[in-house]
């Protein structure tokens, strides 16, 4: 790729996404498989979350597509060329890291033309970019503070302004909000998606928090022991995990006996569809997601709530059933203050599909 | 009432403590300052001894030497160790405490030990390099890493190396380009502490000099110390305050970071 040089034009997203495809990526330390053949493809400006336990490999995946470090097997693809043998510095790939990097003796503005003071931006263009990518971030009003003179969100803000000044082929994001509090994160995440949806440059991100993949990304690909377990959209993640460990791992997950008969799961007095990847005969476990657990005050109980817990829009109460599970079951605010501990309630599940894995 | 009058004494306490220290150690400085203006057969009039310093061709030619083995030493040990620990931070973690254990191993050799065991090189410096006292400037450079490797070992732990190395990896900077923009500027005051404790040991080293029989500063000063004490004790207390202005100059170039000029 040639046309490197900032300070042209911000192009649309379909001209500057480029696909990037990870080709049985394996990367072994001494005795411990960090990565164990990972597949992955990110199509032209999509944005990937790689979510997954500390010690997945999510992090080492990342550091290998950035160049930091290299794979023990395996090839990394970009636009189709082999970036294997490319050292970091000429890969053309911002990254934001979870630790605060800003260089502490720049200011934020010289901390945003660092890369293209390396690529011989002249400097009026560089200052009139840099000064751009603060304004996309909203912060060009401190553009001539330190680091130390920011807050942890802004100075995130300003690595995000400067791993996407010099308009790299590629972003990385490694648990860029993990060091911040819930709030700003939050406020972040929505912002960080907001400017590369805006410069279209395809992203990997990398992230053990559900909930900032589920909200920022294109698809999520859940990694365990160094290797995917499962990529797709956030929806169909979070409804139709394809195995126990998505399940449990993605959002809460009830696990109630269920027998299995006739292509539907009987479980807690209720039949419901089954999920690809379910027994398909006998009894199992079903993992239901507390929002399909309904709790009414009306109709024959058949369960006592030992504990509830207000969540501000939602509350969860837990309920034992008279046939012998525990189960957590999520309810509207409305619903909150008339279900008390002990009180006898009656559950039933939503006719949503379920999975159901062996015992 | 009580807390003025306990302000009170804890400023009195201060300025005794002070003063006592200061006392002590100004005690000797002013007795060399005296012995050095004393009117003694061999020193005709007061400041002949000071005089002597740029008059004596022998210790001008040290002094010279010194500066010029002191500067070279800073470098010599600049450029071998901030590459070194930057790299060993970045890519051999395990290897952190290796390095350390090695730059700290002068420290517990004796000099005279040292001295045998460098007789070898020496003589391949000697031949490969040259014969003139400036040859010891590889020994200082050993001498000196124990001093060097602690002061910059501070500096490259108060900022996170491996990050900030990676971020401008990330954004295109060679490994030139992330020593010398990126950690360099980070570390001032340790690199100018480190080549301040270099300069001090360089200007104070005798025995290894002299048992290689290089004039150096300090063996010169000895030397004129058997003939004339007067021009001895002025070149030394010459020496020190050098030594100290160099350090307040230091610390007050090293104290002004871009950081506190942003803030005042």
């Amino acid at each position: 790729m040639t046309d490197t040089a900032a300070g042209t034009s911000p192009r649309t997203a379909s001209d500057r996404g480029i696909e990037v495809r990870l080709d049985g990526l394996t990367r072994v330390f001494g005795s411990f498989k960090a990565l164990d053949g990972l597949d992955l493809t990110l199509a032209p400006g999509e944005l990937v979350a790689l979510l997954g336990p500390s010690g997945c490999g999510k992090t080492t995946a990342l550091r290998i597509v950035a160049g930091l470090d290299d794979a023990s097997s395996g090839r990394v693809l970009v636009g189709g060329d082999d970036v294997g043998g490319v050292s970091a510095n000429k890969r053309d790939m911002g990254m934001v890291f979870q630790a605060y990097s800003l260089f502490p003796h720049m200011t934020a503005r010289a901390n945003v033309e660092f890369g293209l003071k390396l690529r011989k931006v002249g400097a009026g263009k560089r200052r009139e970019r840099a000064m751009e990518m603060l304004e996309l971030v909203g912060l060009e009003s401190f553009s001539e503070r330190y680091a130390h003179q920011l807050s942890g969100g802004q100075q995130q803000r300003v690595a995000l302004a400067r791993a996407l000044a010099f308009e790299p082929r590629v972003l990385l994001l490694d648990e860029p909000l993990s060091a911040l509090d819930a709030k700003v994160r939050a406020q972040l995440r929505e912002e960080i998606r907001r400017v590369q949806l805006d410069v279209g440059t395809t992203t990997l991100f990398v992230t053990h928090d559900q909930e900032e993949a589920l909200s920022m990304a294109d698809r999520v690909g859940v990694m365990r022991a160094g290797s995917l377990e499962q990529i797709a959209t956030p929806h169909e993640l979070y409804t139709a995990p394809a195995t126990q460990f998505v399940a449990e791992f993605v959002g809460l997950s009830n696990r109630v006996r269920a027998e299995v008969s006739g292509g539907r799961a009987q479980v807690a007095g209720s039949r419901l569809p089954l999920l690809d990847g379910s027994v398909s005969d006998g009894s199992g476990t079903a993992l239901v997601r507390p929002e399909s657990v309904m709790v009414s005050t009306d109709g024959e109980p058949n369960g006592e709530v030992t504990s509830s817990s207000f969540l501000g829009a939602i509350s969860r109460v837990t309920v034992r059933l008279d046939a012998g599970p525990t189960v957590v079951s999520q309810v509207p605010r409305t619903l909150a203050p008339v279900v008390r501990t002990g009180d006898r309630v009656t559950v039933r599940l939503d006719e949503a599909a379920v999975l159901v894995v062996a015992d | 009432m009580s807390a003025t009058t306990r302000a009170r004494q804890q400023r009195l306490t201060r300025w005794a403590v002070l003063l006592v220290v200061g006392g002590l150690f100004a005690l000797p400085l002013v007795s060399m300052f005296a012995y050095s203006v004393r009117i003694t057969p061999q020193n005709r009039s007061a400041f002949n001894s000071w005089k002597a310093i740029v008059a004596n061709d022998q210790l001008r030619h040290a002094i010279v030497t010194s500066l010029e083995l002191a500067g070279l030493t800073v470098l010599g040990m600049l450029l071998l160790l901030v590459p070194t620990m930057i790299w060993i931070r970045i890519r051999l973690p395990w290897a952190v405490r290796l390095v350390e254990f090695l730059c700290l191993l002068p420290l517990t050799i004796p000099a005279i030990v040292l001295v045998v065991g460098l007789d070898n090189v020496m003589s391949w410096v000697n031949y490969l390099v040259t014969t003139g006292p400036l040859a010891l400037t590889f020994v200082y450079i050993v001498l000196v890493l124990p001093y060097c490797y602690r002061a910059l070992d501070a500096g490259l732990a108060a900022i996170d190396v491996k990050t900030l190395s990676e971020a401008a990896r990330s954004l295109g900077a060679s490994w030139t380009t992330v020593v010398l923009r990126v950690i360099v500027p980070n570390i001032t005051s340790a690199l100018l502490s480190a080549s301040f404790l270099a300069v001090a040991v360089v200007l104070g080293e005798f025995t290894i000099a002299s048992l290689f029989f290089y004039d150096n500063l300090q063996v010169v000063i000895a030397l004129i110390g058997l003939e004339n004490s007067n021009v001895s004790v002025a070149t030394s207390l010459a020496a020190l305050i050098f030594g100290v202005l160099l350090l307040v100059t230091i610390s007050f170039v090293g104290g002004r970071r871009p950081r506190q000029e942003v803030e005042s």
